[in-house]
């Protein structure tokens, strides 16, 4: 807590005052928090749906969806940054249409690292809301139906809000991974100080460099700083959540 | 007129069954678990698509086989009232019983008098997980009748609660059906609350109807499972006559029968239904004297029904409209020679009778 309280202060000092952050440093933390937020809130819709379908639907494929979801939890980081970098280069399939339609080139930017975080966040966003879908008394739906409430309806009234803690969890667990994802970010993205270097490649960076390990330390100070306070929240807003949809 | 046809198997047990009752009114589906009690009801609602159905409530078909149509649970506009209530715990009690409201078309029945008639007006702010079983019960009923629905389904709404519960709630059903013209089809195994609230009776037993009628037609029979329980007995209805407060006792005529009872605190010309246990029922073929009973009801027999488990024969007593059931001694058959067509005088206590509201 003191590295933040200590901000305004900071200016009026010299930069190598070891005990606050640099502004490159304060860059390298907002743009990881700024990563991290982007990757939650473009992953999280999707991991809602394939949360509902694992958890609601019976096709055949499911099994492989189900997989596919995992993946990211069971290979080596790197090997998702390098399959990212085949599907999303400006070479790869997607990649190719993103920046001939719409100008988007994700390799060696910001929300290319936001999109290595997702794709790596997403097993445990999946896992964490599909649980809240199932513990969700089919009974309730049941009663909405006979209330008058129609497939959406139901969606939006019943199953969604009852299943928010699991939701609401999910995101913060998210973010909470989104912060600290290395390998991924540093295949797909590049250690691009200011663009792409979030907090773990700036540590890593410091560490290469001769007389880093102050930096290394004052980093990865706020890096713990944020895990315990992601955890500490995801505890407490999801139990007022779960108090409020009576569990 | 509710009427219902359906054949549906899920693995060894096989649902088929026919059945129509009047409306408005109160139909009782009674049967012991495993019956199909909670089947029908599912297929009523559209939550259960039996492979076969025909179902029609005042003339709305709701499913026809025949012609291929299916109405979803959502456009079937029935409340249905779970056994475990079902409110939704995210919202107040408020919220819960506006849910259907607010997606059905406007109709009679409005929010005021709805909560006025459960008396849940204190708890509209609160939360169903601090909810009695009891209240959360009454909100549920609240909430499927604000849904405005043409048919109110109750699938054992008393049973997950325990006696006194039951009673705080029995009379706030018996307001529904008075207050409000509309159907209900009410799912139980407590016979008790068949003799309170039931008009019509269907009996069901493994997947099939064993008889379906008036109440005051099937608790008279000797033949039905019914007849075989301890308390079992007809179910009269019934008109305060005359009050006698000196005396203490009441008037009340039931078709051609005048019962004397114990002063029943209610207005002259209060209809109400008596249940006259059929072991409390002495039959005689001429009238005894000096004697404290002050009904000798006569009659003559309809049936008599050998009942070997309980070594007692069940005898049906047309009484001028009304049917009595006793339940006597297959010896004290053979020594009255009753048989059907012949003249018989019931006593039946004063004490014994059992007054309900109607």
């Amino acid at each position: 807590m003191l590295l933040f309280v200590h901000k305004k202060k900071f200016f009026a000092q010299e930069p190598s005052i070891p005990a606050y952050l640099t502004p490159d440093e304060w860059t390298a933390v907002g743009l990881t928090l700024s990563i991290a937020a982007r990757s939650v809130i473009f992953g999280l819709p999707l991991a809602v749906l394939v949360a509902f379908v694992l958890a609601r639907c019976r096709f055949p494929g499911r099994a492989v969806l189900d997989a596919l979801v995992h993946l990211p939890m069971v290979l080596p980081p790197v090997v998702v940054g390098w399959l990212l970098l085949l599907l999303f280069g400006v070479r790869g399939p997607f990649g190719e249409v993103l920046y001939a339609w719409f100008g988007i080139r994700l390799v060696f930017t910001a929300n290319g690292a936001a999109l290595a975080c997702g794709v790596m966040a997403f097993p445990l966003m999946v896992r964490a809301i599909r649980l809240s879908l199932e513990s969700v008394d089919p009974g309730l739906e049941q009663a909405a139906r006979t209330l008058g409430a129609g497939w959406w309806d139901r969606l939006a009234t019943v199953t969604l809000p009852m299943a928010a803690p699991g939701i609401l969890v999910g995101a913060i667990v998210g973010y909470a991974v989104s912060l600290g994802e290395f390998g991924a970010v540093i295949t797909f993205a590049a250690n691009i100080a200011g663009q792409t270097q979030t907090l773990p490649l700036a540590i890593y960076t410091a560490l290469q460099t001769p007389g880093g390990e102050a930096v290394a330390a004052r980093l990865s100070l706020v890096s713990i700083t944020l895990a315990v306070a992601g955890l500490v929240l995801a505890e407490w807003a999801g139990g007022r959540l779960r108090r409020r949809v009576g569990r | 007129m509710i009427q219902v046809r359906l054949r549906h198997s899920f693995g060894a047990f096989a649902l088929d069954l026919a059945f129509s009752a009047p409306t408005p009114g109160v139909t009782v589906l009674f049967g012991p678990s495993g019956a199909g009690k909670t089947s029908v009801v599912a297929a009523l609602a559209g939550l259960l698509r039996p492979q076969y159905g025909q179902i029609t409530v005042d003339g709305t078909p709701l499913q026809d086989s025949d012609a291929g149509l299916f109405l979803p649970p959502e456009h079937r506009r029935l409340g249905l009232v779970f056994q475990d209530a079902r409110l939704f715990p995210h919202m107040s009690v408020e919220s819960n019983l506006r849910y259907g409201m607010r997606r059905a078309p406007r109709g009679p029945i409005g929010f005021a008098d709805v909560v006025d008639l459960l008396g849940i007006g204190a708890l509209l702010q609160r939360r169903p997980h601090s909810l009695s079983g009891g209240e959360r019960q009454r909100v549920a009923i609240g909430r499927a009748l604000l849904s405005q629905p043409r048919l109110l389904l109750m699938d054992e709404p008393l049973a997950s609660l325990d006696l006194a519960r039951k009673a705080e709630i029995l009379p706030y059903l018996l307001r529904l059906k008075t207050m409000l013209a509309l159907p209900i089809v009410y799912i139980t195994h407590a016979p008790d609350e068949v003799f309170a609230i039931a008009d019509t009776l269907v009996l069901l037993e493994a997947g099939r109807v064993l008889a379906a009628g008036p109440l005051t037609e099937l608790t008279a029979r000797g033949d039905l499972p019914l007849a075989a329980r301890d308390d079992a007995g007809a179910v009269l209805p019934a008109e305060i006559a005359e009050h006698h407060p000196a005396r203490r006792l009441s008037l009340l005529h039931s078709g051609a029968m005048r019962l004397w009872l114990p002063l029943v605190d209610a207005p002259v010309g209060t209809r109400l239904r008596l249940r006259i246990p059929a072991r409390e029922i002495i039959l005689a073929t001429a009238a005894p004297e000096g004697i404290s009973l002050h009904n000798i009801v006569p009659g003559r027999v309809r049936a008599v029904t050998e009942d070997a488990a309980r070594h007692a024969a069940l005898v049906e007593i047309d009484a001028g409209g009304a049917v009595l059931l006793a339940r006597i001694t297959p010896d004290a058959v053979t020594r009255l020679a009753l048989a059907p067509g012949v003249a018989v005088l019931a006593l039946i206590k004063s004490m014994a009778v059992d007054v309900l509201p109607r």
